[in-house]
């Protein structure tokens, strides 16, 4: 059961929604069923978000592959997966264990329904709650259906908003009509967001109308009509560096019936959206 | 409960100088777990072996490798990587600033408040400037060996610093191709609208709780005092699936509800 690289995780039972395993294939994030109304529309997920991938292999002195293992303190002894249990810690230094099996009984009703019963107009929920955008296409047939909630939405100005289940947690999500496209965000839960009271930050002061002049001379003069992203500089640099090493043997190594463990970028994103836009399979 | 500042910086706005306290606006509550060994119930360590002998590999020799190809490394010196960490720097550059429906929702990651450190005037004015001008500061810094891009926005008369996603992270819906198929028509899409106009609202986050996350606590509560209630496994709601004149009736079962109500 364990695999990353710390000994803390989160209560998602993971094993609820098979299709949602393999992020490497062109089978999509998730699926189900946008419904508004009594009008449904089965769709697709995938990710609106990607990065360049980054992340560095540890390996032995001579190149020779790693793996990460845990074991007793006590004994030093390494323990295999069914040697160990997941504790939350209510007291310092005691535990309540809680089994795959419990987390998978409290775990959300396994719907695959997105039940549009509210929307609200597209500025109405601060940035703030976002957390990772989708893609949303359509499936078996649904184009019709698809173009006629998007246009609805657009015309009116509007997001729906919803809750949703994935990987065995249901969250609160905000579907925009963006460019004829529905895109899903992921939304915090209220109760992860603070306030600056909450944070604890000092009552605010009243200040001279002279020094909020002076930043509003300055903001205006520093105005740009658009803004442009930003390259991710230090992920180029990274593969900059890769590619002046690659071809030099010394620095290359080879291991022998590899299994790679995460899924990485192994796929382009966008042709998949684009493929699963137009309707192929 | 008052937080902890997470770093200490200094916003630069031309020859301007805001010291600031950054704050994370976000707080994760998902259940954590330990990982325990299953008969002594101890929390277990980490160590890294290697995969064939099991011999454990002390951290001082682990070396890091870039994976060009399935199971092809490139191995990166610790001093190789050392210089591609940015200059480590307390500033947080404002350069320029946009209209505040310029920068498309999908790039912001993360926000933090920023509060102040000394001069609050010049904080709280700065704050209230770009309240007033419906702006947002485009922000760079480099935290804890990473740089970032940041918005910088007023909110209820503090400074919000969110990170923002950078180019090659987003996914711009204008880059995709338009959905083909069956085109609604003119009176679909006048029903449709009526139907999405009845069931417009006001944004209460109070709606959502994560009720995931109580059950998961109020279930490891009883089990500590002794007593953990037997759980029933999960049902699987079926999707439902059709199309066509359901519009109407929408509209039509809505109307009633509203009435019964």
């Amino acid at each position: 059961m364990p695999r990353k690289g710390t000994t803390k995780r989160s209560a998602s039972a993971g094993s609820i929604d098979d299709d949602e395993q393999d992020r490497g294939g062109v089978r999509p994030f998730w699926s189900g069923t946008i419904t508004f109304g009594l009008v449904s529309v089965p769709v697709n997920l995938f990710p609106a978000n990607r990065t360049i991938r980054t992340s560095l292999r540890m390996l032995g002195p001579d190149g020779e592959p790693l793996s990460r293992r845990y074991y007793a303190e006590k004994t030093g002894k390494d323990l295999e997966n069914d040697e160990m249990i997941r504790g939350y810690e209510v007291d310092k230094g005691k535990f309540v264990t809680v089994t795959d099996e419990e987390l998978e009984r409290l775990a959300p009703e396994k719907t695959r329904d997105i039940d549009l019963k509210l929307f609200v107009k597209e500025d109405a929920i601060p940035p703030l709650y976002f957390e990772r955008g989708y893609f949303l296409t359509p499936a078996g047939n649904s184009e019709k259906a698809y173009r006629l909630l998007a246009e609805a939405m657009k015309e009116r100005g509007d997001v729906g908003v919803a809750t949703f289940v994935m990987r065995g947690k249901e969250r609160p999500v905000a579907i925009f009509s963006d460019n004829g496209i529905l895109r899903a965000e992921t939304m915090r839960f209220p109760d992860e967001i603070r306030s600056a009271k909450q944070v604890g930050l000092p009552e605010k002061k009243k200040v001279s109308a002279a020094t909020v002049r002076k930043f509003e001379t300055l903001v205006k003069k520093k105005t740009k009509r658009s803004f442009s992203p930003d390259k991710d500089q230090q992920a180029e640099q990274l593969l900059k560096l890769v590619r002046k090493k690659q071809h030099k043997s010394s620095n290359v190594v080879q291991i022998k019936d590899y299994q790679r463990k995460d899924d990485g970028e192994a796929v382009d994103l966008i042709q998949v959206l684009k493929r699963s836009l137009a309707g192929k399979k | 409960m008052a937080t902890r500042a997470i770093w200490k910086g200094e916003l630069k706005l031309g020859t301007h100088k805001v010291p600031v306290k950054l704050f994370s606006a976000i707080e994760d509550k998902s259940v954590r777990f330990h990982i325990l060994d299953d008969t002594k119930r101890n929390r277990v360590k980490q160590h890294m072996v290697n995969t064939e002998t099991g011999d454990e590999v002390e951290t001082k020799e682990i070396r890091k490798g870039y994976e060009i190809e399935p199971g092809k490394f490139v191995i990166l010196e610790e001093d190789e990587l050392e210089n591609l960490k940015p200059e480590p720097s307390r500033e947080i550059e404002v350069g320029e600033f946009v209209p505040i429906d310029q920068i498309p929702q999908q790039f912001y990651e993360r926000a933090y408040f920023l509060g102040p450190d000394g001069k609050d005037s010049e904080y709280f004015a700065l704050a209230e400037a770009l309240e007033k001008q419906q702006r947002e500061g485009i922000a760079h810094w480099v935290m804890r060996n990473k740089s970032y891009t940041g918005a910088l926005a007023g909110l209820d008369g503090y400074l919000v610093l969110s990170t923002l996603r950078n180019a090659g992270e987003v996914v711009a819906a204008d880059d995709l191709p338009k959905v083909t198929g069956r085109a609604p028509t003119k009176k679909e899409i006048d029903l449709a609208k009526h139907l999405v106009s009845m069931l417009e609202g006001e944004f209460d986050p109070r709606e959502f709780k994560d009720e995931y996350r109580e059950r998961v606590l109020e279930f490891i509560a009883k089990k500590a005092k002794g007593h953990a209630p037997r759980l029933a496994p999960v049902k699987t709601k079926r999707a439902t699936t059709s199309l066509d004149s359901v519009l109407a009736k929408s509209i039509a079962s809505l109307k009633k509800g509203k009435r019964a109500a």
